[in-house]
Order: C-alpha cells, then sequence, then structure tokens
C-alpha cells in the first residue's frame, strides 16, 4: 500500500528511506521532506504534554493528487512518513494505523539491537523486510 | 605518486609482503634488503626493479614506506603481467594479478622472523575480511613446503586433515583472532600458529612458482560453501590434492595450525560431519560457548545484556552490521538480552561468519533457542555427514578450514585459553525467559497463577490456554519447528528442570507467556503475538491478568459482607472464571451485584481509594439479605459460574445479581488472595485490592452489625447466603405481583421486598459509580505520573 515509506530522526534527517521503485523516487523523497513541516505543525498544535497513543498517529498530513502522506510521531520525536497511492481504494485510518505500529515495533526492535548505534541509518534486514512486506502489499 | 587502490586480496597480499619484509618491526618502513630480495625474487630484470623502485619514489624517500612498498608492489606485479612500467598503470591495469614471487630457502627464516614480528601488524591489516583469495592456500602450500616450518610442525600431527589447515590461513581475521586464543591452549605451538598466518601469507607470492594456478583456484574457491570449512577438516584427500605440489608442506602447515592433538582433527570432522545441518551446533562447540557464556554471566540461567554481548562480539572483529544482523536473528525474543541459547546462537553465527558463511536471513531452526535443546541429540548424526561433505572441500576449504581447526582446538582447551569467547553452561529456553519474563511484568496474575495453583488462574488461563494452543498449532503450521511443542517435554528431561518448571507454570498457569514465547519463537508466527509483547510486556497477558485482579478485589469489597469467606473459599474457582475471563470493565459487576453484602468491605479498602460508598450501601444490603436468609441457600449454589456473564450486567437484574452476588462472593475470595499479593502490584487493580484482604474479617462484623438491625436473621456465616438472599430477594420479585392480589401481608410483603430490591438496585448503582470514580480517579493518577515520565513536551 504505501509507495514510500520514511523514518525521520528528531533532527529531520533520514534515518531510513525507502520506495517504490518503480516510480521517480525522488518525488517521494521530496514529499517526505515537505511533509516534515505538517508533522511540526501538527505536533505543535496539539501543544499537550500529555501524547498518548492516539496522539502518536497524526493522521493524513497533506493529500496531493495521487498520493497521500500520513504521519506518525514516537514519543521521542522519531517520525514515520508514509506515502500511499490514491488510487488504491481508500485505506481505512485503522489500515493506516496498524501499519505505522508495525513499523514502530520494527523500529522498537532495531533500537533494542545493541550494535545499532541511535542516529545511524537503519540497515537491519528485518526491518527492510517489514517494509517491503508493507510496500508489496499494495502493489 | 598517484593513489593507489588494491583489491581486497591485493591488500592482504601486500600486508603481508610488507609484514615480511618489516623486519624491523617498525610498521613503516620495509627493510630494503628484504624488498631487494623480494624483488630479485619477483624474477624481474634488475633494470624493471630499479625502475619500480624509482617509480614508487622509494629511490627518492631512500627507504620503503608501507606505501612505497604497496606501489612497488603493484608495479612488479604490472611487471609480471607484461605491462610497461609506467605511474599510470598501477591503477589502470585491471585485474592484475598478485605479484609473483618466487620462494627461496632463505626466506622462510625470513617468514618466521616476519611472522612473529608481523602477527600483530597482519592482523591489524586485516580488516576482518574473511575469505581470503583461496589461492593463497595454495601458496601457502608451497612455502610450507620450507623447512622453516617444519620444525613447528613437528610438533604437530600430520593429520590428513591438515591440508585443509592450510587453507586456514586465508581467512585473515578470523585465524588471528582464535589464534589468539590458541596461544594458550597451546601452550608453546601457540606461536607458532599465529606466526603462521604471517609466514603463510608471505609464501604466498614466493611459493607462486607455477602457482598461475593459484589464480585460477583462487577464484574457483571464493565462495566455499558453508560446509567446506567443517568438512575441509574430514577431507583432507581433496584438500591434499590441490596441495599436491607440497603435500609435505601441506601436512606441516596443518600440523603447525593444527595446535591440538589428534583428538582436535577428530572434533573438526566431527564438526565438519555434523554439518548435514551446517547450522548445527556439536557438543564441544556447545560446551565453549556454555564455557564462553559463564566468563560474561555466572549464572547459566541469567541473561547476558546487550552491552557485555556487544563487547564480547565485537572481538570477532565482524562488521558491525553483519554483527547487528547477528544479533537480530539470535536474540529470539527480543528483550535485549541474551540467554544460554541465544548466545549459542550468537556465536554459532559469528563463528560461521568468520569462516565464510553467510548469515541466513532467518534463524536456522537447528540455533532457535527452543531447538536447542534437541540439538544435543542430535549429534548423534555427525559422522555419517562426513561422507557427504568430503567432496566439497576440495574447493574452498582454505578459507574454512584454517579457522576451523583453531576454532575446534580452541574449543576443547577452553579452560585453559584466556578467549574473550565464552561459552555456554546450559540452555535457558527463551520461552522460560519470556515466561518468567512476563510474569514479571504481570506480577500479580501470573505470580498468583503461579502460587496458586487454585483455579483463580486456572480458569481464566485455562481459557487463554486454549487460545495459545490454537495459536501454537496454527504457528506451528507456519513454522516448521514444531519443537517446540516438544519443548516443553524437552525441558523437563534436561537439566533444565527449573526452565520447565517454569515453562510448564507458564504454559498452565500463564498461557499467554507461554504462547508469548512460543509466538516470539518464529517470526512466521503472527507478528501481532510477537508485537503484543513488544507493545507491552503484559500485552498478550492483558485477556487475563489484568482482569482478575480487578475483579476479585471489587467483588470482595462489595462482597466482603457477612459470608465472605465462605464465599470466597467455596467459589474461588469460579470466582477466577469469572474474573479472568472479564475484562477489568466486569469486576464492578459483580460487586454490585454482591452489592448487598459486599459493600462493608468498602470502608475497608485498604487502599482507601474510596470507602465512602460502602456505608450507605452496607445498610440497604443488610435488609434484603436478612429478608431472605432463608433462600440464601437455594440461591447461593446457583449463580456461582455465571459470573462471567454477569459481569456484562451491570444494572440490578434478578439474574445477574443473583449470579454475580455468589460469583462475587466466591470473586471476593479470590481476590483477597490476589490482592494479597497484587496490592504491591500495579495501581489499576488498586480499586478491586483495596480491600480483599482486610475485607474478609472486617466485613463479616460489619454484616453482622447490619444484619441484626435488620433483625431477620444473624446468619452471616455464608457470603454465598448473602448472595442468596439478594437472590433470593431477586427472585421473589417477580412472585410478588402475584402475591399481591392475595391479602394485605402479601403486598405488604411484596413492597417490602420491592423496597428491598430497589435498595440493592441502588447499592448496585453506588457501587458502580464508586467504581467509576476509582477508576477515573486512578487515570488521572496515571496521566500525571505519564506526564512527569514524559521526557519531551511537545516540539
Amino acid at each position: 500500500m504505501a509507495v514510500c515509506i520514511a523514518v525521520i530522526a528528531k533532527e529531520n534527517y533520514p534515518l531510513y528511506i525507502r520506495s517504490v521503485p518503480t516510480e521517480d523516487e525522488l518525488k517521494f523523497h521530496y514529499m517526505v521532506h515537505t511533509s516534515l513541516d505538517v508533522v511540526d505543525e501538527k505536533v505543535s498544535a496539539l501543544g499537550k504534554a500529555l501524547v498518548d497513543q492516539r496522539e502518536l498517529y497524526l493522521g493524513l498530513l497533506y493529500p496531493t493528487e495521487d498520493h497521500k502522506v500520513y504521519g506518525y510521531v514516537t514519543n521521542s520525536k522519531v517520525k514515520f512518513v508514509m506515502v500511499v497511492d490514491s488510487s488504491n481504494t481508500a485505506l481505512r485510518d485503522n489500515e493506516i494505523r496498524s501499519m505505522f505500529r508495525k513499523l514502530h515495533n520494527s523500529y522498537t526492535d532495531v533500537m533494542c539491537n545493541p550494535f545499532y548505534n541511535p542516529g545511524d541509518r537503519i540497515q537491519s534486514r528485518a526491518f527492510d523486510n517489514m517494509v517491503t512486506s508493507m510496500m508489496i502489499q499494495v502493489c | 605518486m598517484e593513489g593507489l587502490t588494491l583489491s581486497d586480496a591485493e591488500q592482504k597480499y601486500y600486508s603481508d609482503l610488507f609484514s615480511y619484509c618489516d623486519i624491523e618491526s617498525t610498521k613503516k618502513v620495509a627493510a630494503n634488503g628484504r624488498v631487494l630480495e623480494l624483488f630479485r625474487a619477483a624474477q624481474l630484470p634488475n633494470d624493471v626493479v630499479l625502475q619500480i623502485m624509482e617509480l614508487c619514489g622509494a629511490t627518492r624517500l631512500g627507504y620503503f614506506g608501507r606505501s612505497q612498498f604497496y606501489i612497488a608492489l603493484k608495479l612488479v606485479a604490472v611487471a609480471q603481467s607484461g605491462f610497461p612500467l609506467r605511474v599510470e598503470s598501477i591503477n589502470t591495469v585491471k585485474d592484475l594479478p598478485l605479484p609473483r614471487f618466487v620462494a627461496s630457502k632463505n626466506e622462510q627464516e625470513f617468514r618466521h622472523a616476519a611472522s612473529y614480528s608481523s602477527d600483530s601488524e597482519n592482523q591489524g591489516s586485516y580488516s576482518g575480511v574473511i575469505p581470503p583469495p583461496p589461492g593463497r592456500g595454495q601458496v601457502k602450500k608451497g612455502s610450507v613446503s620450507h623447512d622453516a616450518v617444519q620444525p613447528r610442525t613437528s610438533a604437530e600431527q600430520q593429520e590428513p586433515t591438515s591440508p585443509v589447515v592450510s587453507p586456514q590461513q586465508s581467512p585473515p581475521a578470523s585465524p588471528h583472532t582464535w589464534r589468539k586464543h590458541n596461544r594458550h591452549p597451546s601452550g608453546g605451538n601457540s606461536e607458532r600458529p599465529l606466526g603462521g598466518p604471517g609466514p603463510f601469507w608471505s609464501p604466498f607470492g614466493e611459493a607462486q612458482s607455477g602457482s598461475s594456478a593459484g589464480d585460477a583456484v583462487w577464484t574457483g574457491h571464493s565462495p566455499p560453501p558453508p560446509q567446506e570449512n567443517w568438512v575441509s577438516f574430514a577431507d583432507t584427500p581433496p584438500a591434499s590434492t590441490l596441495l599436491a605440489m607440497h603435500p609435505a608442506s601441506v601436512q606441516d602447515q596443518t600440523t603447525v595450525r593444527t595446535v591440538a592433538s589428534a583428538t582436535t582433527a577428530n572434533e573438526i570432522r566431527r564438526q565438519s560431519s555434523s554439518y548435514d545441518d551446517p547450522w548445527k551446533i556439536t557438543d564441544e562447540q556447545r560446551q565453549y560457548y556454555v564455557n564462553q557464556f559463564k566468563t560474561i554471566q555466572p549464572d547459566l540461567n541469567g541473561f547476558i545484556p546487550g552491552s557485555a554481548a556487544k563487547e564480547f562480539f565485537t572481538k570477532s572483529k565482524l562488521p558491525i552490521l553483519e554483527l547487528s544482523h547477528i544479533w537480530e536473528l539470535s536474540d529470539f525474543d527480543k528483550d535485549g538480552a541474551l540467554t544460554l541459547d541465544e548466545f549459542c546462537a550468537a556465536f554459532h553465527l559469528v563463528v560461521a561468519r568468520k569462516n565464510g558463511y553467510d548469515l541466513p536471513e532467518k534463524l536456522p531452526e537447528s540455533l532457535m533457542p527452543k531447538l536447542i535443546d534437541l540439538e544435543d541429540s542430535a549429534d548423534v548424526g555427525d559422522q555419517p555427514g562426513e561422507v557427504g561433505y568430503s567432496g566439497s572441500p576440495a574447493e574452498a576449504p582454505p578459507s574454512k578450514s584454517p579457522s576451523m581447526p583453531s576454532l575446534n582446538q580452541t574449543w576443547p582447551e577452553l579452560n585453559q585459553s584466556s578467549e574473550q569467547w565464552e561459552t555456554f553452561s546450559e540452555r535457558s529456553s527463551s520461552s522460560q525467559t519470556l515466561t518468567q519474563f512476563d510474569s514479571n511484568i504481570a506480577p500479580a496474575d501470573p505470580d498468583t497463577a503461579i502460587v496458586h495453583p487454585v483455579p483463580i488462574r486456572m480458569t481464566p488461563s485455562k481459557i487463554h490456554m486454549q487460545e495459545m494452543e490454537l495459536k501454537r498449532t496454527v504457528s506451528d503450521h507456519n513454522n516448521p519447528t514444531s519443537p517446540l511443542l516438544v519443548k516443553p517435554p524437552d525441558l523437563s528431561e534436561e537439566n533444565k528442570i527449573n526452565s520447565s518448571v517454569k515453562f510448564a507454570s507458564g504454559n498452565t498457569v500463564d498461557g499467554y507467556s507461554s504462547s508469548d514465547s512460543f509466538t516470539s519463537d518464529p517470526e512466521q508466527i503472527g507478528n501481532n503475538v510477537t508485537r503484543q509483547r513488544s507493545h507491552s510486556g503484559t500485552s498478550p497477558d492483558n485477556t487475563a491478568p489484568p482482569p482478575p485482579p480487578p475483579r476479585p478485589q471489587p467483588s470482595h469489597s462489595r462482597s466482603s459482607s457477612l459470608d465472605m469467606n465462605r464465599t470466597f473459599t467455596v467459589t474461588t474457582g469460579q470466582q477466577q472464571a469469572g474474573v479472568v475471563a472479564h475484562p477489568p470493565a466486569v469486576p464492578p459487576r459483580p460487586q454490585p451485584s454482591q452489592a448487598p453484602g459486599p459493600i462493608v468491605h468498602r470502608p475497608v479498602d485498604a487502599d482507601g481509594l474510596i470507602t465512602h460508598t460502602s456505608t450507605s450501601p452496607q445498610q440497604i444490603p443488610e435488609q434484603p439479605n436478612f429478608a431472605d436468609f432463608s433462600q440464601f441457600e437455594v440461591f447461593a449454589a446457583s449463580s456461582v459460574n455465571e459470573e462471567q456473564d454477569d459481569e456484562a450486567e451491570k444494572h440490578p437484574e434478578v439474574l445477574p445479581v443473583e449470579k454475580c452476588s455468589d460469583p462475587a462472593s466466591s470473586l471476593r475470595g479470590a481476590k483477597t488472595e490476589n490482592k494479597i499479593e497484587e496490592k504491591t502490584a500495579a495501581s489499576a487493580p488498586a480499586n478491586v485490592s483495596k480491600g480483599t484482604t482486610p475485607l474478609a474479617p472486617p466485613p463479616k462484623p460489619v454484616r453482622r452489625r447490619l444484619k441484626s438491625e435488620d433483625e431477620l436473621r444473624p446468619e452471616v456465616d455464608e457470603h454465598t447466603q448473602k448472595t442468596g438472599v439478594l437472590a433470593a430477594v431477586l427472585a421473589s420479585q417477580p412472585s410478588i405481583p402475584r402475591s399481591v392480589g392475595k391479602d394485605k401481608k402479601a403486598i405488604q410483603a411484596s413492597i417490602r421486598r420491592n423496597k428491598e430490591t430497589n435498595t440493592v438496585l441502588a447499592r448496585l448503582n453506588s457501587e458502580l459509580q464508586q467504581q467509576l470514580k476509582d477508576v477515573l480517579e486512578e487515570r488521572i493518577s496515571l496521566e500525571v505520573q505519564l506526564e512527569q515520565l514524559r521526557p519531551f513536551s511537545h516540539l
């Protein structure tokens, strides 16, 4: 379903970004980059110190003609951005949430690996496989 | 001089040669004498040599620095290939074969010296690339033939496997690493093997006479099948064919390499033969792993924290990325720590990787923590495997075998070697870990379950067990590692009594945790379960653990009246069933239903969350209880098991109330027990656990007091009676209308009953509201805590 999945660190540099290779990947990179501003807006708009699970999921950040961009932020300000193809039957919000949850879990596993230094690019094969499964679902 | 780019093979080769020439161990400058000798050995005309020297800048500098030396070597290769010597040619000529140097006898000694001095340097120069060009093995052979090597090898056995050993030199990093380990056990011989790589490396070029085939061999050897390392040991003849040129040298080499005695070779053979499944861990290996584990973590059932494991495995000089992948594979339960089994698997993967095996995408079955128990018994198949493997070593033994023998040597000599690698002592199933871990996470329920074999946990857990078993069966389909299910019996069989017990208890009692371990094993099993684990430690247990505490408590608190104690004991099991089956929301229901009696408990709440409600309801319940004491016994037994169903019904209904009353009392009993343990547990159940423990005794007197007020019956014997009373009251209500028309007394009786029912319902309502308040309070407190704990405010 997702055509592009990106993990952005707190400092807004990408830890992991991967797109369906069929399309121009640079465009997706650009979309993810622009969506960071929207993420910041939403996070600051929440304005509450109390952030529960609901608010980790930011929802639709912005739609374009062909794609929709969804966002999710963790408590450590690591952002997950997902670009999905609008042509697909509109994904239910729950599905997007579950996908983000899976992403978050895989990300947590990557973090738990003692050989992973926070801030490094994510090179975990398990993470890659999970992302691939999410991207292949739709295709 | 333009920059020089070297391939890995070249890099290693040149490093070796440089080390060889670096007789002064300066690591910076190659002795001119040696270099010149080397160049002479290259069989190049003198003018070419001079030209090379000039080109590389040594003439200018007056000495051979490392860069100059490398450039010179490259130029030698260029010259030997027939290309014109030019500065540009060092980088432009592609696929340049390594420069060949004819080995001379004198060089053997040089090699020895160089090897010893250059050991550290060699190791430093090896960047951890494991599979070296296979051809080197052959070169080694040539070099081995040098007599210098023989003294070393004299002490060694000349096993047929020795030829295999020679290839060992190829993996630069692993042999060195292992060699270090070998030092200690091998004692005096240790130096030699360590030196082995050095001299062996240098001989490569020198023994190159006719080693043109070596290049081909090298390429042919490139990705040796995983088994080759192992196989090589068992399969001497194929390897020896390669080394046919210098069979003696090969043997010498091998003897040098195999510091250990024939037993080592046998072990190697065994190990190689065990590679029907390349990932099987042999006994020796396992013992070695266990010992290594002990050095990190004396407790064999304990964990190795991630940081310690990271340090340990970093010593293997594998790239971090590979170590990261190994960790991903081996940390089965994803808890950030390694149990014995996980450590064995990780160690084994590291060993395999160092020997050139590619890391699998998924953890091999033989390495899965749960399966390790089965591995020990599976080593029998080692011998038959030899035959199959003997064929393969022909190709790539070089890289594999060298490391293996060293490894093997180290294994049997664990005690002596001061290896940084540690052995494993026992296996602790990750499932055990999970089970225990989960228990910790959900202290109240699992502990309760484990501690009390009483149905308290059993009923709900049974339900969960069934679910988990279903999942397991499904997962078994997905995951061929059926040993998972077999594991429990295996566990019990082995000396892991602890684990088995825990596992069993986990299975029986805490189905969630065991299911967790099961489900977490195979990635194939739904991520859901794994995810549950990852989400929160208790997530899998959510269905069961959380509910029980609340339920018993509320019920206890409510039903603390008169016969709570009896109700607890009698209907404990039933309570559990009811309690567990329903999520926290349910607890209030039974309580309200039991309101007539239990309300008295409220004030007794240990947590003192809300006790005020108990006062008013206390009065109310008394009346109905008294009114129908005679009916208590009738209804007492009726509703016990219906608690589960009732929980959904908060509002007073005849049946539910009756049902709740009985199970509530039973819940109370269970809750009391649970509460005792759970009180220290999460605050969530706090509401429930408020007064369970103290509830029993205090309520009774209260109830009795209340009862006496009603005058009806001072029967405070059984909680069931109370519930039964309530039930009776409610039950009798339907009949009230009928009796209305009879006479005034009947009407009045019915009116009174209605009033009683009203009071019961009112009390129920108040109790529910109480609970709501409690929950809200808890929620607020939790939110406050959460806010405090949150390190970040929003951006």
